[in-house]
């Protein structure tokens, strides 16, 4: 599962609030669609997004079948301290996906 | 507004002398030609000029990755792509001088695929092939379409063109009574655009995923109720070398997003 990683802005300040920009690449398949034969396509959604700070969990998401594919999520926190962004998140059929940038804090 | 005075001194570049020459057959004035973008919501627009937002290159992204994957990976020929690839887009669809096949890009890669790097063959409209595709072409971006219809393209041009004015499907249209004589008129919702293939593969809102430009004339032909050739069919290659005439200086956009 191929994601890609934005903060803005890139080298924040101490105490500055960061936006978080995360776009994944993922077919968020409804449930409710057939194929040409007439068979149900299973429900394949990613359901659960979280992402750490420093080992700190500073946002989750519950994510269902009214979310476009190829979701992009933008939330906020505060440059409290140089170090990691982890992010993690898993889908109906069980694949979980992770990325990790890091993060300079200026004074 | 910088960029695209930028994109029209280069298409006023190229409409030099050779341009005069078919310049009679031309409908839409090469003065008036305006990308498929110009078209579309502003939400649409915002989501392709921000290359972040651009899903479009989450598949550039993984054809970087692929570019260089495998023990004969594409780099081991063409080496970066940024230099090798800069400018490739713009020439396709071109004729293979070695069979003589009239090939668009992802059939360049696709060949290449099988006869020179020795790997499973890719499928049209896999997710590794519109990666492939969509990574090349970007290597071009901003850059302008201009391809040979001289030679041996030159049959496939006017089965190209031929094709754009046949009426067919039950609908009973032909592509020019859209793209030609209503473009900027409304069908539905939707305004009609001039059907230019300056940003393939694209991002399409309503497939919810990347998609070739074959795909997209599909679409327009379900559109109009007329049969679906199959993907790989000769007639979308040669409509395909007409389109990129048509479009001729248009920059290429690659990876575009629409509706």
């Amino acid at each position: 599962m191929t994601a890609r990683i934005q903060l803005v802005p890139p080298r924040p300040k101490r105490g500055e609030i960061v936006e978080i920009r995360v776009l994944i690449q993922h077919n968020m398949e409804t449930g409710y669609r057939r194929d040409l034969e007439g068979r149900e396509i299973p429900r394949n959604c990613i359901n659960l997004f979280i992402c750490r700070y420093n080992g700190v969990e500073v946002f989750r998401a519950d994510l269902s079948s009214g979310i476009a594919a190829n979701p992009l999520l933008q939330f906020h926190t505060i440059a409290e301290a140089s170090g990691e962004l982890e992010f993690w998140w898993k889908d109906d059929d069980g694949k979980q996906g992770t990325e990790r940038v890091s993060i300079a804090v200026s004074e | 507004m910088t960029q695209q005075t930028a994109a029209w001194l280069l298409v006023l570049a190229l409409a030099g002398p050779g341009a005069a020459a078919t310049a009679q057959e031309r409908r839409i004035p090469l003065q008036a030609l305006r990308s498929g973008i110009t078209f579309v919501r502003p939400e649409i627009r915002a989501m392709q000029e921000d290359d972040f937002s651009n899903p479009g290159m989450l598949w550039v992204e993984k054809g970087a990755k692929l570019w260089g994957a495998g023990a004969r990976s594409c780099a081991s020929c063409h080496a970066e792509a940024e230099k090798s690839m800069k400018g490739v887009a713009t020439r396709y669809p071109a004729i293979d001088r070695a069979s003589g096949r009239l090939l668009n890009l992802a059939d360049r890669i696709m060949h290449c695929r099988s006869e020179r790097q020795g790997g499973p063959a890719l499928r049209y409209e896999s997710d590794e092939l519109l990666s492939l595709t969509a990574f090349v072409s970007h290597q071009s971006r901003g850059m302008a379409i201009g391809v040979s219809i001289e030679g041996p393209a030159r049959a496939h041009f006017e089965a190209g063109r031929e094709f754009f004015d046949r009426r067919i499907g039950q609908v009973n249209i032909a592509c020019t009574h859209c793209h030609d004589a209503n473009w900027g008129k409304t069908l539905f919702a939707e305004t009609i655009s001039q059907g230019h293939p300056n940003a393939f593969p694209i991002y399409r809102t309503e497939w919810q995923t990347a998609g070739s430009i074959e795909r997209r004339l599909r679409a327009c032909l379900s559109g109009i109720r007329a049969e679906m050739l199959p993907y790989g069919a000769p007639e979308y290659r040669d409509l395909e070398l007409y389109l990129a005439w048509r479009a001729q200086g248009l920059p290429i956009e690659a990876p575009g997003v629409r509706r």
